[in-house]
């Protein structure tokens, strides 16, 4: 960030003016690129304030906060916000752990754990939509490898992503064997990165090991496993390709999480104005949490270029 | 750290080695399916002794598969087609585009550069149905639904702010006096950028670009709200696989693993840049 070079003299081959318009001009394709995305944010901020249905254009009008204020006395919203939190909980929480637990498995940088945390980026690179599919198969009732697998231990009519107490389980194995490897990656990264001199202290004073990682590694680990959360988390309240390519919400609204919720208002119900109104609600969680996030970001950004 | 003992080395070696069998079992598995033919595929219990065959791979690209309820035409070399056509154009023009804006980024401060920076990084995070069902009734009006331009131009939405901050990074890393000396020397702006900000920056724009190319390649809900079957991309197409009915289980699982096995490869051949990609340049590998 201190490579700014405005304060270097220039030689004076260009003209006053180009100086001064360079930075613009060289910017001036992503700008229009940002102004093509504000303008269909600001329709839908529009549009959320509508009563807007596509089959019935004669209704349309302006109705200021109605949308959102059915919502409050609208059950299935709720069902949505509550399907919504639970899921990005759920996943978060198990891909934390789990990455965690990897990360520190493979944390000694020997040829075969470098070889392992390769493999493990495979589902990563996975679409998260393709990935579904594969579950799909292998979750079938009839010739399902893993209805098998569950089948030998006894439950014979295991009915995974079809049965709505176990739907939620179902998407959620696959969205942690999507995404743990992200997290992983990066608290691998963050575990490699961390100062030898405190641990070598440590174990030169014999301090017991859980003592060290809670006292030692946890915190130090903190800044990265916060950046990795908080990103997942943006990610996986907005889910919608898991969960579409599984059930498409169902079964019932078991699954029907924000994105899904609105898809369907928008294409099923043409009820424009209702699913603008439930996604600037969503937009709204996630602009919370990612200012959040990326003033943590930036932080242990500048610190990685920092002592690079 | 060194005085490790073998039983705990045994016991990190079984976790690691069921950590290894969740993540891959499900490829491994799709792979096997792929070269079988119902018969083998249903039978109870499952076994990995069949004899292989190659139909299921040779039905998807001559497009006609053979169901039980009849012959099936179904394009889906056309989605393999789309898919990589999509994907490549992309991040080229995203390249194009946000390399000079991360170096103007990264060079001059400028209030409307943060502006412009955050506004795509805060959009990154953004619900992107958000701003995609205005725009599927702004691209019913301008013509531009089921349109590879207009498909290339709403990617720019998964590229270009990957793009811009890896890459802008990898610029502010890069001492401003290399350049002035260069300078100098009597070489104009446009020189100094193409021979000494843009191959310094390269890693970066690696890193960046195989990146882009793998959110694009692995996007589904663009397409799948603005474009119709002959312009879909494979994640999109292989959907409507699954719910045709009557169609082979192995024919499903080739297609899934046509579709994956891009971005698999790239990822296995440049894994190198996939770390620092990943974490949009927070964490330095």
């Amino acid at each position: 960030m201190t490579a700014a070079a405005d304060h270097i003299p220039r030689p004076k081959t260009s003209s006053r003016f180009m100086r001064r318009a360079l930075p613009y001009l060289l910017s001036l394709p992503a700008l229009l690129v940002c102004i093509g995305i504000l303008i269909p944010f600001f329709t839908a901020v529009y549009y959320s304030l509508l009563r807007f249905r596509l089959n019935l254009p004669a209704l349309k009008g302006f109705i200021w906060f109605d949308n959102y204020i059915n919502f409050l006395s609208d059950a299935a919203f709720w069902n949505t916000v509550k399907v919504s939190l639970v899921y990005a909980g759920l996943t978060v929480g198990v891909e934390l752990l789990l990455g965690l637990g990897i990360a520190l498995l493979l944390q000694k940088p020997t040829r075969f754990n470098n070889i392992a945390s390769i493999l493990l980026l495979l589902p990563l690179m996975t679409a998260p939509a393709l990935a579904a599919l594969m579950w799909k198969l292998m979750t079938n009732p009839n010739f399902g490898i893993l209805s098998y697998f569950v089948s030998l231990l006894g439950f014979t009519d295991f009915k995974w992503a079809s049965d709505p107490s176990t739907a939620l389980l179902t998407v959620t194995l696959v969205d942690v064997w999507v995404y743990t490897p992200f997290i992983m990656i990066l608290l691998l990264a963050g575990l490699r990165s961390l100062p030898k001199a405190p641990f070598e202290a440590a174990a030169l004073d014999g301090v017991p090991r859980s003592f060290v990682f809670f006292r030692i590694t946890l915190p130090m680990l903190l800044p990265y496993i916060i950046t990795a959360s908080l990103f997942r988390l943006l990610d996986s309240i907005q889910q919608f390709d898991i969960v579409y390519s599984m059930t498409q919400g169902g079964p019932g609204d078991t699954l029907m999480v924000f994105q899904v919720q609105s898809y369907l208002e928008f294409f099923q119900y043409t009820n424009v104005g209702r699913s603008a109104a439930l996604l600037i609600i969503l937009w709204a969680i996630t602009y919370l949490l990612s200012n959040i996030f990326i003033k943590q970001w930036l932080k242990l950004r500048e610190r990685a270029h920092g002592g690079a | 750290m060194d005085h490790t003992s073998t039983f705990e080395r045994i016991v990190r070696g079984i976790l690691i080695g069921l950590v290894l069998v969740f993540f891959l079992f499900p490829i491994f598995w799709i792979v096997l399916m792929s070269f079988q033919t119902n018969e083998t595929i249903l039978r109870i219990p499952p076994s990995i002794v069949f004899e292989p065959t190659l139909s299921n791979y040779s039905a998807l690209i001559t497009g006609r598969l053979e169901t039980t309820a009849g012959n099936l035409d179904i394009a889906f070399m056309k989605n393999l087609g789309n898919s990589v056509f999509l994907s490549v154009a992309s991040v080229l023009v995203s390249l194009a585009l946000g390399i000079p804006a991360a170096y103007a980024f990264a060079r001059f401060r400028f209030r409307l550069g943060e502006d412009i920076a955050f506004t795509l990084l805060s959009f990154r995070f953004a619900p992107p149905l958000l701003v995609l069902l205005p725009l599927s009734l702004y691209f019913k009006q301008l013509g531009l639904t089921n349109t590879y331009i207009g498909l290339i131009w709403v990617y720019q939405l998964i590229c270009l702010p990957l793009i811009l901050w890896i890459v802008r990074g990898y610029f502010e890393d890069i001492s401003p006096d290399i350049e002035h000396a260069y300078r100098i020397a009597g070489n104009s702006w446009w020189q100094t950028f193409r021979k000494i900000a843009v191959p310094l920056a390269m890693p970066g724009i690696a890193a960046a670009g195989l990146l882009a190319f793998i959110f694009a390649w692995n996007n589904f809900i663009f397409a799948l709200i603005l474009a119709s079957a002959d312009k879909q991309p494979v994640t999109v197409g292989a959907l409507a696989f699954v719910t045709a009915s009557g169609i082979q289980y192995g024919q499903i699982a080739a297609a899934i693993v046509l579709s994956i096995a891009p971005t698999l490869a790239l990822a296995l051949y440049a894994q190198r840049y996939l770390v620092e990609g990943l974490s949009l340049g927070a964490v330095k590998g």
